[in-house]
């Protein structure tokens, strides 16, 4: 079966800086990183491989230097690795990223089964995932955090909701997005980090996937950021101290004053 | 200090220390305090490929040499100073395998080994018989195509839990030091038993037991290199494994300085940072020193031994042994030191630093064993010049 797995290289850090002109993120000098959910995807990709045969092949869009994050990826044991690169793709919202990576998907041809990361720690819109499926025309399953049953043909997984999960059963080809309880990621090998190092990634860019100039980047982003700030950070609360009584007490009262009683 | 390591070095280093955060860090007070044996944390060495470092590639390994086991050892000993020895007592066991193992011993116990599949120990000690090996009681006696061997190993690393055992006995005790072997012996091996697990003051995660050979019958096909070459097998061996008990030192030494710089760092008394009084900054430096010289000492001699295996590196091995051992259980004293009372604590990771590196100073020749030697290299050195 051929699964593919879609991953972001994101910032190793949460407090990246955004470019006030442009207001969008200052990428540069900012260690990177597998997006951490996309680690999840990438376990159960290679997890189904062996359990069931077939090849693991991760895509990214995103500048050249997201290569590091293909190759750790390939060091984990998937099979091939594409990156989507081009100066046209920058500036796309989740629309466009959707609808490149599902271009590309289409490049790399047959598969069975898409699985994306929950959501991206920087962009954090948990979008892209439902957008590609769309899309590819095929089903979509958000937050699996198992995956029951899988054969050539359907899929049979248990959707994470606040309270107890789902069950879901689906046609194959489909498209699913994990959560971290699904699995727990492997560390690359030796083996594998030297296979990596040499492997080629495949580097794709507009002209070759197929894709509508409309659509992609700038272009096809509807998505316009007006403004992005830090919310102030909430005021510490006040420890209310005596013995329990004396507490309920200047509890009730704080509650009357502020009139929420 | 740039040593200049290639890619894949550069790779161990990065998967050891990956192993060693992600995976030993949370479980390390654990095994100190049950002295289990950290199987969970073999699973894992052997699923990065870092169980086959030092072993050549046409036996499953990467194709490193005792450099390669060196910076892994390292990488892990600055997390935890024992649970190493899974890897490091198994290569002390493998190089003999390596150095004098025939093509079909060599294709029989490698490749599991590399893999992680199988553990190995090195059995020399006995009760009568530490540093002054030649005192070995065990026998070993030929009968047509076997070998029964009998007596008492004791204080063998990863005793219990390893499946191949390197054992030196004496074939012909009218021969005196030549009339010892080197065998390999399985484990579940008729006559062959578990006696002891020691409770130890340090590397609580590394078990230490007895061996108990009780008429053990072995196949004739398992005599490593010829009779009476045991103690050679030995002291070859102890050439390229001591390097890695001194990386194992160094490990333990240089996280100990690590934690102990970011330590001062944060810790405040008279409303400054400790790392601003003068008698810590000092304290830092010496450590830093000593642990850049041990590195710089391993790494050389290391990369001697991988470069030309014929050069004789008795001499320099024994240094390496002595010379980080004696670092490592300064620096971790001094760690101690600098973390004050919270360093005698057992819920800081550095009182357990301290009896960690004492064992490296003890074993695989003590270092008054290691001066001795050293010595009786540069005795033999300069009379050879004379001539
Ligand atoms: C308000 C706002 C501001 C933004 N500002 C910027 C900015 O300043 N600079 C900038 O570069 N972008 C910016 N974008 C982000 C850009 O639109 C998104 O990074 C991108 O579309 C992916 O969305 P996401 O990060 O929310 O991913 P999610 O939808 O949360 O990701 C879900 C999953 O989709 C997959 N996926 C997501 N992105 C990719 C990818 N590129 N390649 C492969 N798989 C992927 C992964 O499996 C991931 O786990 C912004 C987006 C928003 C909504
Ligand atoms: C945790 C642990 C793990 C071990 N693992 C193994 C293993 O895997 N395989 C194995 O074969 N052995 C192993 N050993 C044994 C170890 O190698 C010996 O303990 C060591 O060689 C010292 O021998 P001994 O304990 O009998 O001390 P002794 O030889 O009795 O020494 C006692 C003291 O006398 C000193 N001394 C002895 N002779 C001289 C001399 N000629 N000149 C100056 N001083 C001298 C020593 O330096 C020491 O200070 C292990 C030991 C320990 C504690």
């Amino acid at each position: 079966m051929n699964f593919i797995v879609c991953i972001k290289q994101v910032p190793g850090t949460t407090d990246v800086k955004i470019d006030p002109k442009t207001n969008t993120l200052i990428r540069e000098g900012v260690e990177s990183i597998v997006n951490p959910f996309d680690s999840y995807a990438i376990e159960e990709g290679l997890r189904l491989k062996e359990r069931m045969g077939g090849k693991v092949t991760v895509i990214s869009m995103g500048p050249p230097q997201a290569e590091s994050a293909l190759r750790e990826a390939l060091s984990m044991g998937c099979d091939e690795a594409v990156l989507l690169t081009d100066r046209a793709f920058a500036g796309s919202d989740t629309l466009a990223t959707s609808y490149t990576l599902a271009c590309g998907i289409k490049k790399i041809g047959e598969f069975d089964l898409v699985i994306c990361g929950k959501q991206a720690i920087d962009g954090d819109t948990a979008q892209v995932g439902p957008g590609i499926a769309e899309k590819l025309g095929v089903p979509a399953i958000t937050y699996v955090k198992k995956i029951e049953e899988i054969d050539q043909a359907r899929i049979k997984v248990e959707r994470m909701m606040e309270e107890g999960y789902e069950v879901i059963e689906t046609n194959l080809p489909a498209l699913i997005t994990v959560v971290k309880e699904i699995n727990e990621p492997r560390l690359p090998s030796l083996k594998g980090m030297v296979r990596a190092r040499k492997a080629e990634i495949h580097m794709w860019t507009a002209s070759d996937i197929e894709c509508e100039k409309s659509k992609i980047g700038q272009a096809g982003s509807p998505t316009i950021v007006n403004k992005i700030f830090t919310p102030p950070p909430r005021k510490g609360g006040e420890v209310l101290l005596g013995d329990p009584e004396e507490q309920a007490e200047k509890l009730v009262d704080k509650l009357r004053q502020a009139k929420v009683i | 200090m740039e040593y200049f390591l290639s890619e894949e070095q550069k790779m161990i280093c990065e998967l050891a220390r990956r192993i060693a955060e992600e995976k030993i860090k949370p479980v390390r007070e654990h095994y100190d305090e049950t002295e289990e044996f950290p199987w969970p944390i073999v699973e894992e060495l052997a699923k990065a490929d870092l169980c086959g470092v030092y072993i050549p590639e046409e036996y499953g390994g990467t194709g490193g040499g005792v450099f390669e086991l060196c910076l892994a050892v390292e990488e892990l000993c600055k997390i935890d100073g024992g649970i190493a020895l899974v890897l490091a007592a198994t290569a002390l066991a493998t190089f003999p395998i390596m150095l004098f193992g025939s093509d079909e011993q060599k294709k029989k116990y490698l490749p599991d080994i590399a893999a992680g599949k199988k553990l190995a120990a090195f059995a020399l000690t006995e009760p009568g018989a530490g540093s002054d090996a030649t005192a070995i009681q065990t026998t070993a006696k030929k009968e047509g195509d076997s070998y029964i061997l009998n007596g008492t190993k004791c204080f063998i690393t990863n005793g219990g839990e390893a499946q191949v055992y390197i054992v030196i006995a004496m074939t012909d005790k009218t021969k005196g030091s030549r009339g010892a072997s080197a065998f390999i012996v399985e484990k579940d091996t008729h006559g062959f038993s578990f006696g002891k697990k020691e409770k130890k003051m340090g590397i609580r995660g590394s078990a230490t037991r007895e061996l108990i050979f009780n008429e053990c019958k072995i196949p004739k096909e398992n005599l490593l290199g010829r009779e009476g070459q045991g103690f050679i097998v030995a002291l070859k061996t102890f050439d390229v494994s001591r390097p890695g008990v001194a990386a194992q030192a160094l490990g333990i030494a240089a996280g100990a300085l690590e934690d102990a710089i970011n330590y001062s760092r944060e810790r405040v008394q008279f409303g400054q940072s400790i790392s601003s009084f003068q008698a810590i900054q000092h304290l830092l430096a010496d450590m830093a020193t000593e642990v850049e010289a041990s590195r710089a000492l391993i790494y050389t001699t290391a990369r001697m031994i991988d470069k030309d295996p014929k050069i004789r590196v008795t001499k320099e091995a024994a240094m390496c042994k002595l010379f980080a051992s004696d670092v490592a259980m300064k620096v971790t004293t001094d760690a101690v030191q600098v973390y004050g009372g919270y360093g005698y604590m057992r819920e800081y990771p550095m009182e357990k630093r301290m009896r960690d590196a004492k064992i490296t100073q003890i074993y695989e020749g003590t270092n008054q064993v290691m001066r001795n030697e050293i010595a009786l290299a540069l005795i033999k050195e300069a009379a050879r010049a004379k001539k």
